[in-house]
């Protein structure tokens, strides 16, 4: 159930991916982004396709468990797809009552459902290869020049890096209540909308009280070990690019090129 | 025959690379007014053995009977079966969550559509059944100590007249006069309401103390099913499963080593007592 | 040569009503007096409710007395800018191995402690392989800690607070939440430490067991020392530790129970083989 989701976990292996300072796959993931939206054409995809069969690849997840990721928003996909494919005005091929279907809605429905995905792909496989303390390592790297306007960049990061820590236990924690209550009789399915959301104060108050609790004793492990903030702290993995970074951006530099390239070759013909 | 599994088999997220078989192929047949104990090293399936029991999970094959009646049968009603089948988590306390105990321990009955005054009858019985004083009633669950909050949830169970009492270690954590508490009052409503009790624990002289039967899981199977004393005499047999029979039985083995004459199946400290006393007057 | 000394401590704790007023004022310690050698292995017993996690909790200076001095290797925990030092000196692990666990990666979480204190990265890096490796741990390194079963769990947050090369750890119920293996794991863990590295170890628990093997226990209730001595002496006082909501030692258990009936066994049998020994003497 939920804890079938994939996005956002990491994938422990070792790859060239896995290896990469998270700078370079935060700034790249974004730029891969972009990439997906600027450059909508036929030719261009091929190359997108191929770029993230490479990227999969080198990052040594299985396949598999990749594709699980995706899944979860399969919903999204359909209801994307199927909307697009009915309301896109055009050149009609098929007729059902007030429903049709344009060469364009086709187009444009195929194009929607695969750049979708190509953005969860994209994201889920560079929050695989990178632990999330790296990458909020890389956030705060990244973010370092809003400690100028006052903004406390280290706190965010480290926040951000134990709410990421805790979601699989508080996943875990809420799936054992949620047993719990209903071995006592506890029903979620069914009611209406109403019935249905008070049924969930059985279980979110219990989840509350234990996620205070477990706030409480992780404050108090920390100052145990003394934590005192990001003032004088020195760190275990600290960032610095490599050669294998330098490649890596070349690489890219190399994907968005041909990218560009592809659009403007297109263009002109 | 009060619950019966049939070759029943679990797997998790089957079908994807975490595919993993909690429960193998196993079968067991627990009877009314039994008192049982499940044992068997962390992961081993106790767990989800118990989960199935009551219908939380379903087994991926294999049939479970209830009172004779097939859980997974058309029409059957999950919702009694989960009240006539209770089941106390470990660390029950984190699931309280209203503001008094009393409307707590309601919350089991009442869901079950039970009319108000019998809600409050039961209520009233399942708290004395733990010794929680009338007193605290009104007191919100997260003013107790440990010990008190874990009998509450127990009551919160118990309230729904369950015919058997399944609890996945109900002491963990406590302290010793908390555990023996705990473990005083389930022997008690045991005995005076014939309710059948199923114990999973990993304290072997608790199990050796209150349990006739015991089953011993191992790697997703009920590997060893019998009377606890054969069972826990057997301490080669425990270690090859990563257990440690009771510290009693490894007195009684190195004095039977010794030449002293005494049964093997002693596996309590009131036995062992009884035994090695008979062997001191004996001899004088 | 003592690292802690605990010299006469009160610990109030004040309840408060809904305005704020002082509702009742609750002696969580009352004027405690006790000290531990360096390489000492000290194991606190006491019922729930007894002071024993506030105890340790000053020794950490989470909590800070309310009348008296805690001495951590000569420093007082009430001074602030002692604070971190005392902290390095003297490591905590808590009951719960989930909470205590800051980093998503074993090594990571380990390696936080020292981040903190600013060590220098190589240094970390010998650090956190060295403290894994004590612990049995190494392996693990790139694991990331919810995959890990509870002993392993909290043999890493041993291994944390090693990574700050302390002299002395108080565990606060560390195997509460653990099974027999797990425990077993755990406890020999600590055994060593105190053996090979030579750290003061300083053990609250609930089981016994853990005990026996302790040079020290001390025994509270309701804020206050009511015993203190070697396991023996301790658990050749059944019907007091009893007094105290305690448990004895099965095979200790037995020999009192057989000294009630008029058979001659001396107090404090702690092991098997001691147990065989007295009862071929009787028999």
């Amino acid at each position: 159930m939920i804890r079938d989701i994939t996005i956002g976990q990491y994938y422990p292996s070792e790859s060239v991916l896995h290896d990469l300072d998270p700078r370079v796959k935060l700034i790249s993931t974004f730029f891969f982004i972009i990439s997906l939206f600027v450059f909508n054409t036929f030719y261009g995809y091929i190359v997108v396709t191929l770029f993230l069969y490479t990227i999969i690849r080198l990052s040594k997840v299985p396949f598999k468990f990749i594709f699980k990721g995706l899944r979860g928003i399969m919903v999204l996909l359909l209801f994307t797809a199927i909307f697009n494919l009915f309301l896109t005005p055009g050149e009609e091929i098929f007729k059902l009552g007030f429903l049709k279907i344009t060469k364009e809605g086709i187009y444009t429905a195929s194009f929607m459902a695969i750049r979708l995905s190509y953005l969860v792909l994209g994201s889920s496989i560079m929050t695989f290869v990178t632990t999330p303390n790296q990458l909020t390592d890389g956030l705060e790297e990244i973010m370092k020049p809003l400690n100028k306007i006052k903004l406390p960049v280290h706190e965010i990061a480290l926040m951000m890096s134990i709410a990421l820590r805790f979601i699989p236990i508080l996943l875990e924690e809420t799936d054992k209540i949620m047993k719990a209550q209903m071995a006592r009789g506890a029903d979620f399915e069914s009611g209406n909308v109403l019935k249905r959301a008070k049924s969930l104060i059985p279980i979110l108050v219990p989840l509350f009280i234990s996620a205070f609790r477990r706030a409480n004793d992780l404050a108090m492990a920390m100052e145990a070990r003394c934590y005192h903030g990001g003032e004088g702290r020195t760190k275990m993995k600290p960032l610095m690019y490599k050669r294998n970074d330098y490649m890596a951006f070349s690489a890219f530099s190399l994907y968005i090129t041909a990218v560009i390239g592809i659009k403007i070759i297109e263009k002109a013909l | 025959m009060q619950i019966i599994l049939d070759k029943v088999n679990y797997l998790y997220s089957s079908g994807t690379a975490y595919e993993k078989h909690a429960i193998k192929d196993t079968s067991v047949v627990i009877n009314k007014g039994e008192f049982i104990g499940l044992i068997g090293h962390t992961g081993s399936g106790k767990s989800t053995l118990i989960q199935l029991m009551n219908g939380l999970i379903k087994p991926t094959n294999g049939n479970i009977y209830f009172n004779g009646e097939d859980i997974y049968g058309q029409g059957y009603n999950m919702k009694e079966l989960r009240s006539k089948v209770g089941l106390v988590f470990q660390y029950p306390e984190h699931q309280l969550f209203e503001t008094t105990i009393f409307k707590d321990v309601i919350f089991g009955p009442n869901n079950l559509g039970v009319s108000k005054v019998e809600c409050e009858l039961r209520a009233y019985k399942a708290l004395a059944a733990v010794g929680i004083d009338e007193s605290l009633f009104e007191a919100s669950p997260f003013e107790l100590s440990g010990g008190q909050k874990r009998r509450v949830a127990i009551a919160g169970v118990l309230a729904m007249e369950p015919e058997v009492l399944i609890l996945d270690e109900p002491t963990a954590g406590l302290d010793p006069q908390g555990r023996d508490d705990i473990l005083e009052q389930i022997n008690t409503l045991h005995k005076e309401s014939g309710i059948t009790i199923i114990l999973i624990s990993h304290r072997m002289e608790d199990i050796a103390r209150f349990a006739k039967r015991v089953l011993v899981m191992n790697k997703g199977k009920i590997e060893v099913d019998g009377l606890t004393k054969d069972v826990y005499s057997n301490t080669g047999q425990l270690e090859k499963m990563e257990l440690d029979a009771p510290l009693i039985t490894y007195i009684i083995k190195k004095l039977k080593e010794m030449g002293y004459d005494m049964p093997s199946d002693i596996i309590t400290i009131e036995e062992a007592k009884r035994e090695i006393l008979k062997i001191i007057r004996s001899r004088k | 040569m003592d690292i802690i000394n605990v010299d006469d401590i009160t610990y109030e704790y004040i309840r408060r009503d809904d305005d704020g007023n002082v509702d009742s004022i609750e002696m969580a310690l009352n004027k405690i007096k006790f000290n531990v050698r360096k390489g000492e292995f000290l194991c606190i017993l006491g019922a729930n409710g007894s002071g024993k996690s506030t105890l340790a909790k000053h020794i950490n200076a989470i909590l800070y007395p309310s009348e008296g001095t805690v001495w951590v290797d000569g420093m007082d925990t009430k001074i602030d800018k002692n604070l971190l030092n005392i902290r390095q000196t003297a490591g905590m692990v808590f009951q719960n191995p989930d909470n205590q666990i800051i980093g998503t990666i074993v090594e990571e979480d380990v390696g936080f402690g020292p981040e903190n204190i600013g060590i220098p990265t190589d240094e970390i890096w010998t650090r956190v392989e060295e403290s894994l490796n004590t612990v049995g741990m190494l392996d693990y390194r790139k694991h990331s800690p919810n995959k890990l079963s509870g002993g392993q769990k909290q043999r890493v947050a041993i291994a944390g607070i090693m990574a700050m090369k302390p002299k002395c750890i108080v565990l606060d119920e560390p195997t509460a939440m653990l099974d027999p293996n797990g425990r077993k794991d755990v406890l020999r863990t600590l055994k060593e430490l105190n053996k090979r590295e030579g750290v003061t170890i300083i053990l609250i628990t609930h089981h016994m067991d853990e005990a026996i093997d302790a040079e020290h226990i001390i025994v509270m209730e309701k804020g206050n020392i009511v015993m203190n001595g070697k396991p023996k002496d301790i658990f050749s006082r059944p019907e007091e530790i009893k007094k105290y909501r305690l448990d004895l030692p099965q095979v200790t258990e037995l020999a009192y129970e057989l000294q009630q009936e008029g058979i001659d066994m001396p107090n404090g049998i702690l092991t098997i083989d001691d147990f065989i020994e007295e009862l071929s003497k009787v028999v």
